[in-house]
């Protein structure tokens, strides 16, 4: 094979790899979502509340403690868990009970939750109690109308009075 | 369960034989000495270099902030398309082509079993290469903070919230557009250099023990591969795909599947049975030399009394198994060679390296500084001078070939003696003057083709001591021309045959050798029964 030959079928043999390289670095599309679909995401981080009451100390026993560490209440560390419910057009599709975190379980209770939906017009009902018994603390109802490729993010805040859906 | 075992046998070695036929192709074309094949991991190396380079100049127009990231590449991509851009592209398909070369060097020394036994360092370093490898990839496309980008970094938290690692879920970083902050894109850029020059340690730790590792692409395939990604990079730029959108999710994304991959999985399955399914690839892949553990070679001895501490044997071992100690007892400076087991790959390179290999030496049982107890060169000089006596024709060849390549014992006939060696690589260049001296009109030596010797050198220094390039070289008083060095694989006993017959050809051709002999091969001489031609 003469050089020029042997160079010209070099440049042939690299043609396949970088045929490869370039489709395969973009093809094919990925449908990550169908066309008639939005997308909810539900996601909280929500300490609930103490799972028993504080109590006043007594004198006898703030004295028996460092100065430093005399402080009037003692308040279990344990948190209730989280109950998070999410009904959609009346359905109940996402229901929760979010332990606490933490080793002493006196961390946040969190979710994350991704659910595809047909774009439209839909009615959302969002409910959670942060106490270990009793009615939801916390609720919201809302229509949205989602378009195509839209993200409806329901989250929650208790300083801003629950839930707040964003859209 | 033997049923499968045959069946994954064969039909690795199916596989095998349809990747030599690929390399065959290439060998015709790119010579052996630059076939892409057979340097998938100094292409990785070199893949590695072009990223770095282009990521580089990236770096110094990229803007570490939440609209800046997504301006500054697109700048760079239209505002200046034949620097910029042309590194992007550069960079984005140098990766593309990273992680296939070190797909296909995977794949490849799986299909060979090279897994097991000393090997084992080798591979077990080379699996947490893949996740780094992917890591930083995955890193990269986070950064133009474009659709993709935004899918990435969505489907990369949302991965790996399945494992019950973080107090709170990562995904919330990217719930709404406010959660983005520009401090995300300092640690992105951070960890996208960080993450890389951990996978170049992994690199450098991957190849600690192998010596004279194939790091370097050749000059012919290092331009012609840089000029097909840059080829590539003007015919296909990379381009962003519009600004990240968190209140919106991208329907359809151009999607690179060699990293992405994945994140197809994700959202096909979930990303719990992700989880176990790289789990269990990655833990495969880590056992797999624990599941080829077979009957260990016997390793390289050294003989102190025969050792004079040159260190050939330790330059030419590809393993790195042999050490150079200061020798007990002796003057400074004085050295003495040390084998290390567990790093021996039981290849004999060692014993064809070792000057006293010689077999002219007169001693009655010839011991080498470094030997190889299943073949000694002892027991390799008696089997040479029985074979020439039992050759009954004029014109004598003697064939040295490697237990690895083409199977030289089938070319045993009544004017060819042959002999079969742990590598080719084991032969020391004394035992070819040592045949033609003793009666061999010539000598030929096979071993596995280039670039595919199975203990990586052995055919390299093979070629280059008869070249008289490497120590010990064959003495230039040896006629060039009845000694042919031929190259043929595992497989191609056919092609060896062919070689054979051609080399037999040339030596009718030539008159006959007139045997120089010393004491020795005298004797061995008178021994031989010639049958004269007219």
């Amino acid at each position: 094979m003469t050089a020029i030959l042997r160079y010209l079928a070099q440049a042939a043999l690299y043609v396949p790899f970088m045929v490869i390289i370039g489709y395969f670095s973009t093809s094919p599309a990925y449908v990550h979502l169908p066309s008639d679909q939005a997308l909810v995401r539900l996601s909280l981080s929500h300490a609930g509340q103490r799972i028993g009451e504080c109590r006043q100390r007594t004198p006898g026993e703030l004295a028996k403690l460092s100065p430093n560490m005399r402080a009037p209440l003692e308040c279990p560390r344990e948190r209730a868990p989280v109950t998070v419910e999410l009904e959609i057009d009346g359905k109940l599709v996402y229901r929760e009970v979010l332990q606490p975190s933490g080793l002493r379980r006196d961390l946040a209770s969190t979710a994350y939750w991704r659910h595809p939906i047909a774009v439209g017009s839909h009615r959302f009902r969002a409910r959670l109690r942060d106490r270990a018994s009793g009615d939801f603390t916390y609720a919201r109802e809302q229509t949205i109308e989602l378009a195509p490729a839209q993200v409806l993010v329901i989250d929650f805040s208790a300083s801003q009075g629950g839930f707040l859906f964003r859209f | 369960m033997e049923q499968s075992v045959t069946t994954y046998e064969a039909a690795r070695l199916a596989s095998l034989g349809e990747l030599r036929k690929i390399e065959f192709i290439f060998d015709r074309v790119f010579n052996a000495a630059n076939n892409p094949w057979r340097h998938l991991g100094a292409l990785s190396f070199f893949f590695f270099w072009i990223i770095t380079a282009s990521g580089i100049y990236l770096y110094v127009f990229f803007d570490t902030g939440v609209s800046g990231a997504y301006q500054s590449v697109e700048a760079l991509s239209n505002g200046q398309r034949y620097a910029g851009g042309v590194m992007r592209s550069l960079h984005r398909h140098a990766s593309d082509a990273f992680m296939l070369t070190v797909v296909l060097h995977l794949a490849k020394e799986f299909l060979r079993g090279r897994y097991g036994g000393f090997r084992w360092f080798s591979w077990i370093t080379g699996v947490p290469l893949l996740w780094l490898l992917f890591a930083s990839g995955i890193g990269g496309y986070w950064l133009p903070w474009d659709r993709l980008a935004q899918f990435v970094a969505i489907a990369t938290v949302e991965w790996l919230d399945a494992l019950p690692l973080f107090a709170e879920p990562l995904a919330r970083n990217f719930l709404v557009v406010e959660n983005v902050s520009d401090r995300l894109f300092t640690l992105l850029i951070f960890l996208h250099i960080g993450i890389p020059l951990a996978l170049l340690l992994g690199m450098f730790i991957h190849i600690q023990r192998v010596n004279h590792a194939d790091v370097h692409t050749g000059r012919v395939l290092g331009w012609g591969t840089l000029a097909a990604l840059l080829v590539l990079a003007l015919a296909k730029p990379a381009l962003s795909q519009g600004p990240a959108d968190l209140a919106t999710v991208p329907h359809l994304l151009a999607f690179d599947w060699f990293y992405l991959f994945p994140y197809w999985l994700l959202y096909s399955r979930s990303a719990a049975e992700l989880w176990v399914l790289a789990g269990a690839v990655t833990g495969l892949l880590m056992l797999l030399p624990l599941l080829a553990r077979g009957a260990r070679a016997p390793v390289a001895r050294v003989d102190l009394e025969n050792c004079n501490g040159c260190a050939r044997c330790f330059a030419d071992c590809p393993y790195a198994a042999v050490v150079m100690r200061p020798r007990s007892g002796a003057g400074p400076g004085r050295m003495r060679a040390e084998v290390i087991p567990a790093l021996c790959a039981s290849c004999g390179i060692c014993a064809g390296a070792c000057p006293s290999s010689t077999p002219f030496r007169s001693n009655e049982r010839l011991v080498t500084g470094i030997d190889m107890p299943q073949l000694p060169v002892n027991e390799l000089r008696a089997a040479l001078e029985r074979g020439l006596s039992r050759l009954r024709s004029e014109r004598r060849i003697v064939a040295f070939g490697c237990d690895c390549a083409a199977r030289i014992r089938a070319l045993e006939a009544p004017d060819v003696a042959v002999f079969s060696l742990l590598c080719i690589g084991m032969l020391p260049p004394s035992f070819i003057e040592y045949a033609l001296r003793s009666g061999a009109e010539g000598v030929m030596v096979a071993g596995c083709r280039e670039g595919d010797c199975a203990y990586r050198l052995g055919n390299v220094w093979t070629a280059r001591r008869l070249e008289g390039r490497r120590e010990p070289h064959l003495r230039p008083n040896v006629a060039s021309e009845r000694v042919r060095l031929v190259w043929s694989g595992a497989g191609e006993g056919a092609e060896l045959a062919r070689k054979l017959d051609d080399f037999r050809l040339a030596l009718e051709g030539m008159p006959r050798n007139a045997p120089h002999l010393t004491s020795r091969t005298k004797a061995l001489h008178n021994k031989i029964p010639i049958e004269r031609g007219s």
